[in-house]
Parts: structure tokens; sequence; C-alpha cells
């Protein structure tokens, strides 16, 4: 008898400790890369607490495979633009550092 | 010959040490995602957390995700990452500091969502299916009529979102033509 891994609940604490790794990381770090980063480990925190369920709940099966991929395939759009939202503003700024981006504070 | 239902000497199933082994991975390697200095080393890093989700992801039977967790997320993601990380970072920005003034607070609201969230995700009497063994590994045929049964408008949209990211990435990447560049 599986104790942990056949059961729901672990699939979503582990899910939630990702997230939440992720969203400090993006809350922390200076680098605009190092954001995307974690907006990257969150997106991977979802996945699982949606596959988790998809497996584990009986009128969701199969839901959870789906979302899952269409979520890869939105966060695919989003690293496409992000990374070049950040390598175009670099090449203005010369720097990857998001708290020296304050040309709209002044 | 067939595996023992059970690790020898040590009692536990296999399904249960691959998702400790593999979890371990993943919060290890997330942590390592978000504490390290060396940004390279951040990225390499980032690569191993999606490895080893895509295992979670196998363990839990959805294998036609973990296939698409390689080929999309490690394939391609990261290695956009990794090129973007090549072209913005110069000598000095290792030796700077790291983090945010606000990471102190950061740090305190991330450990409150996840506690939060644990807790009560953990302890939700969710009224799920409890499995003797590794969830049913047949679910890619029950995916496949969800997803272009009632999702197939969602998929299409997601096909129609990913051409025009291509778009946009090609149009924000681009060297700005000359005469434009005399105007900025």
């Amino acid at each position: 008898m599986s104790m942990i891994a056949g059961h729901l609940e672990p699939y979503l604490v582990l899910s939630s400790l990702l997230f939440s790794i992720g969203a400090f990381g993006f809350l922390a770090r200076r680098n605009a890369i190092s954001m995307l980063m974690s907006i990257e480990v969150m997106l991977n925190a979802v996945n699982l607490a949606a596959l988790a369920f998809g497996a584990f709940m009986p009128t969701l099966a199969g839901q959870g495979v789906a979302f899952a991929l269409l979520i890869i395939a939105v966060a695919a759009a989003e690293a496409t633009v992000g990374l070049a939202i950040v390598i175009a503003i670099y090449r203005n700024r010369k720097t990857p550092l998001v708290d020296e981006y304050d040309a709209m504070r002044q | 010959m067939p595996l023992p239902p059970t690790i020898p000497f040590i009692g536990i199933t296999w399904a249960d040490a691959l998702f400790l082994l593999l979890g371990g991975v993943v919060l290890g390697s997330a942590t390592l995602v978000v504490l390290g200095r060396d940004i390279i080393r951040n990225g390499l890093m980032l690569i191993l957390t999606l490895g080893a989700l895509a295992g979670i992801y196998v363990v839990l039977g959805a294998s036609i995700v973990a296939g698409a967790q390689v080929l999309v997320y490690i394939g391609a993601i990261s290695v956009l990452i990794l090129f973007a990380i090549m072209l913005t970072q110069s000598k000095s920005a290792s030796a700077q500091l790291n983090f945010q003034t606000q990471a102190l607070p950061a740090a305190l609201a991330s450990a409150l969502i996840g506690i939060l969230l644990a807790v009560a995700l953990g302890a939700t009497q969710w009224g799920s299916t409890v499995y003797n063994d590794t969830p049913d590994p047949a679910g890619t045929a029950t995916a496949a009529a969800v997803l272009f049964g009632p999702w197939l408008l969602a998929f299409e949209v997601a096909s129609v979102l990913i051409l025009a990211a291509v778009i946009g990435g090609i149009y924000l990447a681009m060297k700005p033509a000359e005469s434009e560049e005399i105007e900025a």
C-alpha cells in the first residue's frame, strides 16, 4: 500500500511549497531574468496541482492533463515575449537589474 | 523478473521512494534557483527542477505532460533563458547584490503563502480516490478526448497565441532601424 504517492495531498503540499519558492524569487530578485525563471517555477507548481487533481479526482479525469498542456503552451508564449522585452530593455539601459529601470518614476 | 512490491530492507513502495526523491530534488533545486548567486547556475538548476518535475508527472500517470515538459520547458524555454542570460549579463552583474531591499518582507510573505496553501490544501477532504500504486498511466486517451472535445476552442486559441508571441518576440528583439535609433 502506497502511503505517500497514492494520495492527493502530498502532491498539493509539494506544489504549494514550490509556488511559495517561486513567489519569493519573483519578489526578491533584482535580475529581470531571475524573475522570469521564478515565474516559470510558479507556473510549474500550478501545473503539478492541476495534474494531481486530474489524476486523483474521478470527476476531473483528463481535465488536468488538458489544463497542464494549455498552461505549458501559454508559458512558452510568455517566456518568448518576456525574454524579448528584457533583451530590448537591456539594449536601451545596459542593465538587467529591474530596480534601475526607473525612467517613468522621474 | 518483476520488481518486488516494496524496496528491500526499507519497506516503502517504489512510487513512494520516487515521489520522495524527486520531490526533494524539485524543492532543493528550486531553492537554488531563487537563492543562488551565479545566474548561469540558476538557469541550470531550473533545468534540474523541470526535469525532476517531469519525473513526478510520470509518477502521477501523466506521461504525455512529462514528454511535453521535457520538449517545451527543458528543450526550448530553458535554452531561451540561457541565451537571454548570456546576452544580458555583464561580468560585474554577479558580483553585485542579488536581492532587492524588500527581500526580507518577500521571504516572510512567501513563507506565509506556502504555509497557508500547504495547510489548507493538505487538510481539506477532497473526496479523492486513493491508488494502491502509481495512478493509472492510461489517462492519455481520456485526456485527448477532453482536450479535443470541450477544450478544442482553447486549444485553437493557444495556437494563435503562440503565433502572436513568436511574431511579437521577433519584432521586440529585432535591432531597430537606423532612422528609429536616431529618434530614440
